[in-house]
């Protein structure tokens, strides 16, 4: 039995220790925000948040996930949050959308981590987020847009 | 005979009326036939252990030091020992953490890391795409994603990839380059841990030849012969 903090509430899981935190996630707790798109840390659809480092969680037993406190794409809030929705709606980002999940997921740490991303910024941090839409210009773009809206909201 | 009275209505044997009656009946036949097969009872599929990892009898050892013992040139027997080491060196468990530049390599075939990462300032990851991400503290059989505590890459001045084994020696040996004394390059090669990850690398990865037990008496055998490089 291991007890998980997942978006600030605790849950008790009686699973295997080494089960991948995902399933927990979505067959568990029936949190199906999070996807499953490779299980093998290259897509990234399954990054969630670990003490608020993006980590992917289709790689992260439930036995280390219990140490930490999880959030995950139902309920990551705060200004960049905000920032980064208004701009994925404003420039249409998603296409088939199964990936987006996750790209907001890593978009919302890099800008806690960086405010002002640069175009490299953005690539070093988004690499491990593929779509097969290749959305990848609006994702960008909308980066940019949201850390536009942060810096004016912050002067 | 000639027909009298009103005629009896000719009975049409296959009309409409039998045809709906068969395909009714086909549907009631199709629909128990299909109710049987789902409710058939069968076993419930069961979560299965994982593979254990290869079995220890697959080593492939590494020389003893007493083999070298025949070698009466002391500075040939030291160039042979670290000959014999260098089949661990130049292993792809050693040489995709040891690259030539900020990118690590991976599997057998040392191809690019994917995703794309960059060793970032501590050789730990970019702050926005660290090791961490993905990488734990160890090996996750559901996703063969290996991982160790000390996860991280070789400095950039330890770089291997394009050298002979030749050069890799004279700058394990070079403090300025190696960062490490011959007590440290020692402790490194025979007793770090992140270095012991590449004799059980997990998934399906083959591990460097030997064991880090027989890989350190070898090292500390080449340094207590003088620590001559191959040329």
């Amino acid at each position: 039995m291991y007890t998980i903090s997942v978006n600030n509430q605790t849950y008790d899981v009686d699973e295997d220790g080494q089960t991948p935190l995902l399933w927990v996630l979505r067959d568990i707790l029936k949190m199906t925000g999070t996807k499953y798109g490779c299980g093998i840390a290259q897509c990234g659809a399954c990054t969630i948040h670990v003490d608020d480092q993006p980590m992917r969680s289709c790689t992260l037993p439930l036995e280390v996930a219990s140490s930490y406190r999880i959030t995950t794409i139902e309920a990551v809030e705060g200004t960049e949050v905000e920032a980064v929705r208004a701009a994925w709606v404003a420039r249409d980002v998603p296409q088939c959308g199964f990936c987006q999940s996750g790209q907001i997921m890593s978009a919302v740490a890099l800008l806690r981590t960086i405010p002002s991303p640069s175009d490299s910024d953005i690539d070093t941090a988004m690499s491990g987020n593929i779509c097969r839409c290749a959305t990848y210009n609006r994702i960008r773009a909308a980066i940019h847009d949201a850390a536009g809206t942060l810096k004016g909201a912050a002067e | 005979m000639s027909p009298s009275g009103p005629a009896e209505p000719r009975r049409r044997r296959f009309g409409i009326g039998f045809f709906f009656r068969t395909l009714g009946l086909i549907f009631v036949v199709v629909v128990i036939l299909g109710l049987v097969y789902l409710l058939y009872p069968r076993p419930m599929l069961q979560s299965e252990p994982i593979e254990a990892p290869q079995a220890a009898a697959q080593v492939d050892h590494l020389r003893p030091v007493s083999d070298f013992d025949n070698i009466a040139d002391l500075r040939a027997r030291s160039v042979a020992l670290f000959e014999e080491a260098g089949r661990v060196i130049q292993n792809p468990r050693c040489m995709n953490c040891h690259p030539r530049s900020d990118r690590p390599t991976q599997t057998d075939a040392v191809r690019a890391h994917t995703p794309w990462v960059s060793r970032g300032f501590d050789g730990g990851g970019e702050p926005t795409m660290r090791c961490s991400t993905c990488h734990q503290n160890e090996n996750i059989e559901a996703s063969g994603v290996p991982g160790n505590p000390l996860w991280h890459l070789a400095p950039i001045e330890m770089a291997w990839q394009g050298k002979t084994l030749g050069e890799i020696c004279e700058q394990l040996l070079d403090p300025a380059r190696s960062g490490m004394s011959r007590e440290e390059l020692l402790h490194h090669m025979a007793e770090d841990e992140l270095v012991g990850w590449a004799w059980n690398p997990g998934g399906d990865r083959t591990p460097a030849p030997g064991t880090q037990q027989e890989f350190g008496a070898i090292i500390a055998a080449w340094l207590d012969t003088g620590g001559a490089c191959p040329q």
